[in-house]
């Protein structure tokens, strides 16, 4: 009885101190990591989106909604104007989530190009939904009044070649990101007209 | 006292030296070594949790139960192995990239549990410390090799820290020879078993004593 008291106590205590001390580590790197991941991931994509916008989009980020919904956004401004906003979306791929970018242009109500962050596709197949700026540069100019599909679904996207998933992820993740926008216009516009000053 | 802390501590580096002595851990050692930068950060990581978990498990050897002796000792490893994935994120997030999943594999490396049981458990902290040390320098010392090797045949050049959050010395031969043409099969999951053995087959030619 003894011995079986022990080994309780002494697996819930060597729990305990780990959890507790991975779980202080882990509040203390947070806000490092998350500037990493900006500055070496979602940084180049944004700039890549938002070319010849003519503030700093990485900079420049608006922030919506409090606490949990809270939601970052970026925006370009073209003309003197805060034309283009990009929203975080995630759709689900083959290998994992894949984490997306989605310019939207407010005057054109269409797309204004789109960018693969983080993802885990198989390269040479899903992979190209990230490397071949070719095939991400369909979504650009695509109307947001639309569902964007893949072909094969009856959308004008033509899907990559052997990653259906892949593609379908990402015109899904779109459409989130799209539904979040309409959802979120009114605060944004207010906001935009802020920065516009 | 039969074996000093200098003899722990060198065993490691050539008598022991995990992967090619022991023939240990080889997962990491066949996956990441495709540039001597991965070899290096994922032989340091090891390090690090071999040291910490040595310490611990040797400071605790007569409180923990017998029984329930390798759950405790996962418990320990894994808490470092995450403490180490979590500060290479936050300060060196390209090797982070690289590496992925091979850092979290560590909990399951057998060098660390092998010297936590073998080792650990039933010797003193300072012991374990030589002890954590020497086989965690071996580790990376072979890492770094066997790395070196397979990038300077399959793509010409010795990196250290040439990822973007370090610009640092590149090695490259293609300037010194324009004719050399890299042989790719090395950096390949192939290359790295080839390489492995002729290594091993090369350590066993040098009697071990």
């Amino acid at each position: 009885m003894g011995e079986m008291i022990k080994m309780v106590l002494v697996l819930t205590v060597l729990s305990i101190i780990s959890g507790g001390s991975l779980s202080y580590l882990e509040k203390n790197l947070k806000p490092i990591q998350e500037k990493q991941i900006m500055q070496l991931v979602k940084g180049p994509a944004v700039r890549q989106i938002l070319q010849g916008a003519s503030n700093k989009p990485v900079d420049d980020v608006l922030t919506l909604g409090e606490g949990k919904n809270a939601s970052k956004v970026f925006y370009g401004v073209y003309e003197g104007k805060p034309k283009v906003v990009v929203m975080e979306s995630e759709g689900k791929g083959y290998g994992g989530p894949i984490g997306l970018l989605v310019a939207i242009d407010m005057e054109k109500q269409a797309l204004h190009g789109i960018g693969v962050t983080t993802h885990t596709e198989t390269g040479g197949l899903g992979a190209e939904a990230k490397d071949n700026p070719e095939w991400a540069a369909q979504f650009t100019g695509k109307s947001i009044n639309k569902k964007i599909q893949v072909t094969g679904d009856g959308g004008e996207i033509s899907a990559i070649g052997g990653a259906t998933i892949t593609s379908r992820a990402v015109c899904d993740a779109t459409n989130k990101a799209v539904a979040t926008y309409q959802e979120i216009k009114p605060q944004l516009t207010e906001k935009l007209q802020g920065v516009a000053k | 006292m039969a074996k000093s802390i200098v003899q722990e501590f060198t065993k490691g580096l050539w008598k022991e030296v995990p992967p090619f002595r022991l023939v240990l851990g080889l997962c990491p050692v066949l996956g990441v070594t495709t540039s001597v930068q991965n070899g290096l950060g994922m032989g340091l990581a090891t390090t690090f949790v071999l040291l910490c978990s040595n310490i611990l498990v040797s400071t605790l050897r007569k409180v923990i139960p017998s029984k329930v002796r390798i759950a405790c000792y996962i418990i320990i490893i894994a808490t470092f192995v995450i403490v180490v994935e979590q500060v290479m994120k936050a300060f060196a997030f390209p090797l982070y990239q690289t590496l992925g999943v091979f850092i979290p594999l560590i909990v399951v490396n057998c060098i660390v549990l092998g010297r936590a049981e073998a080792f650990a458990s039933k010797n003193g902290i300072i012991l374990s410390i030589a002890d954590g040390l020497g086989i965690g320098l071996g580790f990376t010392c072979s890492l770094a090799a066997l790395s070196a090797v397979r990038e300077i045949i399959g793509k010409g050049t010795i990196t250290i820290w040439g990822a973007p959050l370090f610009e640092g010395p590149i090695v490259n031969i293609a300037h010194t020879f324009p004719d050399f043409v890299p042989f790719e099969f090395m950096v390949q999951a192939p290359g790295a078993f080839v390489c492995l053995g002729l290594m091993l087959c090369m350590m066993n030619l040098v009697p071990s004593k």
